[in-house]
């Protein structure tokens, strides 16, 4: 502590000092880059337990489908491939409008952040509303895991009208019933990752009404830059769930 | 100002990273790379590489998220400490892929 007391008498020290002057700025911190370094850290730290979280999915996603690649094969190529790339544009659009958020703050411009904030929110939303009309076409064919589940897609597949093959290579019921295993990662995987969209959204709202109040134009920026490391982790998941549940299993090996 | 000296201000020697704004131009550039990186993915999943498809796409995955992680989330900018950080926690999170890995490939692959 008595270092502290020198250094802070120092000429040097004190002009470094005075332009640390927000409100928020803690007595605890020696300097605002301190402040922000610890906060960025703090976050990075926890997102670090969401990789841990994930990355557990992930690894039963990479079992199983090496187990019952067959029947991870099939039931992936279930999954629309258009509705999958149109929402990852629309994840990656709305975490470009987080990031512009982002620099809004920091450059002190408030219409401009607010205006961020709600497209970065719109685009959330348009992700959820297509994932929506996904899970309910699962609901429909009764590809949904559990005692109505139905197999019998993946053991007689439709026939290519031009063909008259089927359009996917049978499984035996034994192994169709290992559908239920992707399935099951499918909607926990993408289901986990829409809940933590959901947690962004309506923390959205509220940073939204927080930076309308004027909150975080005035070089007060933490919250909004703290969030958008949640919310771009929120598309780096969902950049690897596409590629693994959608797109790897269109050639078989 | 004597270099002995502790100092806890960070004043004569500051190691937290100056703080950097991104642009609109840079998110810009980052923002058409990871259109054009999904596109290229879509491409290649109807390709027919073999054993290829899956390791090329997650290879654009693993691209697109270090783009992610370095631009939008500005670990390209920050401190030694926040990307020592980062690294460590990636680092640790494939030493639990691999150890998790060896211990199923070893035990009774094949025999489910």
């Amino acid at each position: 502590m008595d270092n502290t007391i020198v250094a802070t008498h120092e000429s040097h020290a004190e002009e470094h000092h005075h332009h640390a002057s927000l409100p928020q700025h803690r007595h605890h911190f020696e300097t605002e880059e301190q402040q922000r370094e610890a906060g960025t850290f703090g976050m990075w730290l926890f997102l670090l337990t969401e990789i841990m979280f994930f990355g557990g999915l992930f690894f039963a996603y990479l079992l199983y489908r090496n187990w019952y690649n067959p029947a991870f094969v099939a039931a992936s190529n279930q999954l629309s491939i258009p509705l999958g790339t149109v929402n990852t544009a629309v994840l990656i659009t709305s975490g470009f409008f987080m990031a512009l958020a982002v620099w809004a703050a920091e450059v002190r411009k408030k219409g401009m952040l607010v205006l961020m904030l709600v497209l970065t929110t719109v685009f959330g939303l348009g992700f959820l509303g297509v994932k929506y009309f996904e899970y309910k076409e699962k609901w429909e064919k009764h590809h949904i895991p559990g005692a109505n589940f139905d197999i019998s897609e993946f053991v007689n597949p439709p026939l290519n009208p031009k063909t008259g093959k089927p359009t996917e290579e049978p499984l035996a019921p034994d192994m169709a019933q290992k559908t239920q295993v992707f399935f099951s990662l499918y909607f926990a995987m993408t289901g986990m990752h829409a809940l933590h969209m959901i947690i962004g959204i309506g923390l959205l709202f509220w940073y939204t009404a927080r930076a309308q109040r004027g909150d975080f134009s005035s070089g007060y920026v933490a919250p909004i830059e703290n969030f958008a490391l949640y919310w771009h982790f929120v598309d780096i998941v969902w950049i690897f769930l596409f590629p693994l549940l959608y797109l790897i299993n269109r050639h078989p090996v | 100002m004597s270099s002995q000296h502790h100092d806890p201000a960070n004043v004569t020697n500051p190691e937290h990273a100056e703080h950097h704004i991104v642009g609109p131009k840079t998110y810009a550039i980052i923002f058409i790379t990871l259109l054009t990186f999904t596109g290229i993915t879509v491409a290649a999943a109807f390709v027919n590489l073999g054993i290829l498809n899956p390791i090329v796409a997650l290879a654009i995955a693993s691209t697109k998220a270090v783009i992610v992680i370095l631009f939008f989330m500005h670990v390209y900018y920050q401190s030694k400490l926040v990307k020592m950080t980062v690294a460590a926690g990636f680092f640790t999170f494939l030493i639990l892929i691999t150890m998790t890995l060896t211990d199923y490939i070893s035990r009774a692959w094949g025999l489910w």
